[in-house]
């Protein structure tokens, strides 16, 4: 026990995490227990798991034996440096979610406030001990855990009928997809029937049957990840989830999938094929353009926030995609930089989107409206929230100096590196591939643009928003925590990196670190000469002109404060509703982009008494992939009940034919 | 002495072949007691003969078994059954008499095809009756589909087992222990269960053909 020191004390304290949830049982309906103390005890948990699991991304793999589960068949856990990265971006996301916790959940709101703990524990409990999972039975185990908790937090609202059905769905497709992940499984142990990872490592799979692993993987993690074409649950369950929740199961569910994917590409398979990650990165291009072009048009805040997940799970496949063509080809320096910047998006990305999550709940209760257009200039009436959702918009954006541009920095200058492959096909494809990226990357800005200015910017486009209140004191703690997250990442990329070498060098042999020569304070993917990038020497730009642009205004031109009415074009009733509105600003992406829609429009005539604009956004995977299929089975469903008579004897003759037809077949 | 018991095994494994068949055309469900009880002690005699000739002790105890379970309690259950529900009379068939026995002629040839390759691996004294034992699963199986109301159905199924039963014996010398008992046991819930299906459907539709139940199927 003494040889895996982090190891067992994350594992002791996944069994806090459950201790606190079972508290919460016993304290069903004291609401103020569990709210101010059980909360914030699972957010310190959180932060003791990041503490445990920081050496151990340095260190060697640590593994223990639990006797846990059902008799001669135990659960493997192990820790080694991709778990113990994964372990800090849960624990350093999770703190800051259930600090915000403890002051949004509200008494009267769906399930008991006792019940919401321990399903909010069970699941971070279940994210961790699937990160340190060595065996497939205990992965399974926890994965379906994961899965189920967070079900029952999507439901928690479950007196909407809109709510369950979202649930639905959500249940439906994260069960196809662990169907995908069990085959996968089944396959890598190669008929052995021992189903440790161990043993699958040691296995030498043909390529067919490695392929067929590989390829089921991706369905099943890609499924609970959001990949097209199984997204369609993201859109729904993350807006019927409450809040925290949405910025959990965005932050870090989604990446316990895409840790399940390395894992099982890059750990328990041998050998990689181009092939491989050329379909990767075509589905993860296919999910960013798609993703970000529905979130763009979108008028409910969750539901924008959602789609931009499905991109930005996009962007973090296509650089996995790229990694896995790039070390195929056994090129393992370019290889680890794709993989860097993937791995780095999947930690900026589960700060911002957290932390955008949040602030969606906390505009939620002071308004109770999630729709954009009926909010709008919330920034004067919640500062607190409106300054953080700056902080994460920018970082979304992909904008210096915060956390979402060293990924996508990084993954744009893998993508440079694309001429070296020794296929020339590729080499033609890829740059254009790049350009794609550039594309998500300029409209993942411009949705941001709209998420903040209809929000948080210009008029109140209802009377009551005045009267909304900005977030209690633990839900700024908790945003405080996210936004610091985000800014450090931004601010210490070469930092992280350092966190990320081992790692790297565990995947794929080799790290950035081989490369970017020493310097602490410059990022420096391959070499000086090609690129480079000073966060703080950026920051220090950005601050330095910003105060010089402050002072040159307020001491040396007139510094005086002027209020005035803006200039209405001679027009004498100005409104809010006059103001640019999520549809308008929406527009010109929807005109440019409209056969990716499938858009009903209701325009009104000249002569409408009551003129009503409306437009609705639907996706074309539902009407040509899961209608059709809803429809196939119910059909055959139908075709099968036919055979349902009601009478006894017919069915004794079904059981009488069969048995009768075996016993022919068996004694051919 | 081995020749001996080699008759007597063969004989009653024609006895039970000829009560299978007297049950398929029978009518009477008074009558279809006395004779599953009958083929109960058939078995009974024929695993303690076999247990005899093969020096295994252990097929004495499942003689002992089944005697105590289908030679006195379930026909005892049966009566008591019929006695409350006062069904003592079977008069409807859903295919009639004579086509039932030609139906069932051919299902015993097609049962000792079926055995002939499987009793030439098995080493038993008793080989030869494995077809036989098969006919009378299939015979039994048919009862239950040609009958239209739920005691005759019942007794089908409780048939069908001392089929298998019979059949376990002659290949293999009786199957282990435990998944005897567990058969047993099973039988035993079964026909508890059975029983009170019985009594809900004649509560339920004042009679007990099941030919009521088709108006449960929904549309």
């Amino acid at each position: 026990m003494s040889s895996a020191p982090q190891l067992v004390a994350v594992l002791a304290l996944c069994a806090i995490w459950l201790a606190i949830g079972v508290a919460g049982l016993a304290a069903l309906h004291r609401f103020h227990l569990v709210a101010r103390v059980l909360f914030p005890a699972g957010g310190a948990v959180a932060l003791a798991i990041v503490a445990a699991a920081l050496p151990s991304v340095w260190g060697a793999p640590q593994s223990v034996v639990l006797p846990l589960g059902l008799p001669g068949l135990p659960f493997h856990f192990r820790l080694d440096g991709l778990s113990a990265l994964f372990l800090l971006v849960l624990g350093g996301t999770s703190a800051g979610v259930s600090l915000f916790s403890a002051g949004y959940f509200r008494q009267s709101e769906g399930t008991a406030p006792g019940l919401l703990c321990l399903q909010y524990h069970v699941f971070l409990a279940a994210m961790a001990l699937v990160l340190l999972a060595d065996d497939a039975y205990a992965f399974m185990v926890m994965w379906e855990t994961m899965a189920l908790a967070s079900f029952f937090l999507v439901i928690s609202n479950h007196r909407i009928a809109e709510i369950r059905r979202a649930g639905y769905l959500y249940l439906l497709i994260a069960h196809i997809g662990a169907l995908g992940i069990l085959l996968c499984f089944g396959v890598l142990q190669a008929n052995t029937g021992d189903y440790s990872f161990a043993n699958m490592r040691a296995q030498h799979l043909s390529p067919f049957w490695a392929s067929a692993a590989f390829l089921l993987a991706l369905a099943g993690f890609g499924a609970k990840a959001g990949l097209v074409p199984l997204h369609v649950w993201l859109p729904e369950a993350h807006p019927a989830a409450p809040s925290p929740v949405s910025a959990l199961m965005s932050g870090v569910m989604l990446k316990t999938a895409v840790y399940g994917f390395l894992r099982v590409a890059y750990d328990l398979l041998p050998v990689q094929f181009w092939w491989w990650g050329v379909l990767v990165l075509a589905l993860g291009l296919a999910s960013a353009v798609f993703g970000v072009v529905f979130a763009a048009v979108q008028s409910d805040m969750k539901r924008l926030l959602a789609w931009s997940s499905i991109e930005n799970i996009g962007l973090i496949f296509a650089g996995i995609g790229l990694s896995i063509l790039f070390a195929a080809y056994k090129m393992p320096a370019v290889a680890a930089l794709a993989l860097t910047a993937a791995l780095y998006h999947v930690a900026s990305h589960a700060f911002f989107k957290s932390l955008l999550f949040v602030a969606t709940g906390a505009v939620l209760h002071a308004t109770s409206q999630r729709s954009l257009g009926k909010l709008g200039g919330l920034l004067r009436v919640m500062p607190w929230v409106g300054w953080a959702s700056l902080l994460g918009v920018l970082a979304s954006a992909g904008l210096p100096p915060l956390g979402g541009f060293v990924s996508e920095w990084l993954l744009l200058q893998s993508f440079l590196f694309t001429p070296g492959l020794p296929n020339s096909f590729l080499n033609m494809l890829v740059p254009a591939v790049a350009a794609v990226i550039a594309l998500v990357a300029a409209l993942a800005g411009y949705t941001m643009v709209k998420f903040y200015g209809v929000i948080f910017l210009g008029q109140h486009r209802e009377e009551k928003l005045a009267a909304a209140r900005d977030a209690g004191s633990w839900e700024r703690l908790g945003m405080a925590w996210l936004v610091a997250g985000c800014v450090v990442l931004g601010l210490f990329p070469a930092q992280f990196l350092d966190i990320l070498a081992p790692v790297t060098q565990l995947l794929v042999g080799a790290s950035l670190a081989d490369a970017s020569g020493g310097s602490n304070w410059l990022l420096v993917p391959v070499s000086v000469e090609r690129a480079s990038y000073g966060p703080l020497f950026f920051f220090a730009g950005v601050a330095a002109s910003f105060g010089l642009a402050y002072f040159l205004v307020r001491r040396l031109y007139h510094g005086r404060l002027r209020r005035a009415a803006p200039w209405d074009c001679g027009f004498p009733w100005l409104t809010a509703r006059m103001q640019d509105s999520a549809e308008g600003f929406g527009q010109p992406v929807r005109q440019i982009f409209e056969p990716l829609y499938r858009m009903r429009r209701e325009l009104p005539t000249a002569f409408d008494a009551r003129p009503r604009y409306a437009v609705e956004v639907g996706d074309h995977f539902w009407h040509w992939l899961y209608l059709p299929l809803a429809r196939l089975v119910e059909s055959a469903a139908r075709a099968i009940g036919a055979l349902q008579q009601g009478r006894i004897a017919i069915y004794l003759l079904y059981s009488f034919a069969t048995l009768m037809a075996l016993l022919l077949w068996v004694t051919r | 002495m081995t020749g001996l018991t080699q008759q007597l095994i063969d004989l009653f494994a024609a006895l039970l072949l000829l009560l299978a068949f007297a049950m398929l055309a029978q009518r009477r469900i008074l009558s279809l007691i006395h004779l599953y009880t009958l083929q109960g002690a058939v078995l009974v005699a024929a695993a303690a003969v076999m247990g005899y000739a093969t020096r295994q002790p252990h097929l004495y105890v499942s003689a002992g078994v089944t005697l105590a379970l289908k030679v006195f309690l379930i026909p005892s259950l049966l009566h008591r059954v019929i006695n409350r529900l006062n069904v003592r009379w079977d008069l409807e068939m859903l295919i009639n008499v004579p086509t039932t026995l030609i139906a069932g002629i051919v299902l015993v040839i097609f049962a000792f095809y079926l055995a002939a390759p499987i009793a030439g691996l098995a080493a038993s004294i008793a080989r030869g009756t494995l077809g036989i034992a098969l006919a009378c699963i299939l015979l039994s199986f048919m009862m239950m589909i040609t009958r239209s109301k739920a005691v005759p159905q019942v007794i089908g199924f409780l048939a069908m087992e001392n089929g298998l039963f019979f059949a376990a014996t002659a290949a293999t010398y009786g199957m282990p222990m435990v998944v005897e008992l567990g058969i047993a046991l099973d039988v035993l819930v079964g026909i508890l269960i059975l029983g009170v299906f019985m009594f809900q459907i004649r509560e339920q539709f004042d009679s007990l053909d099941i030919r009521h139940l088709e108006k449960l199927k929904d549309d």
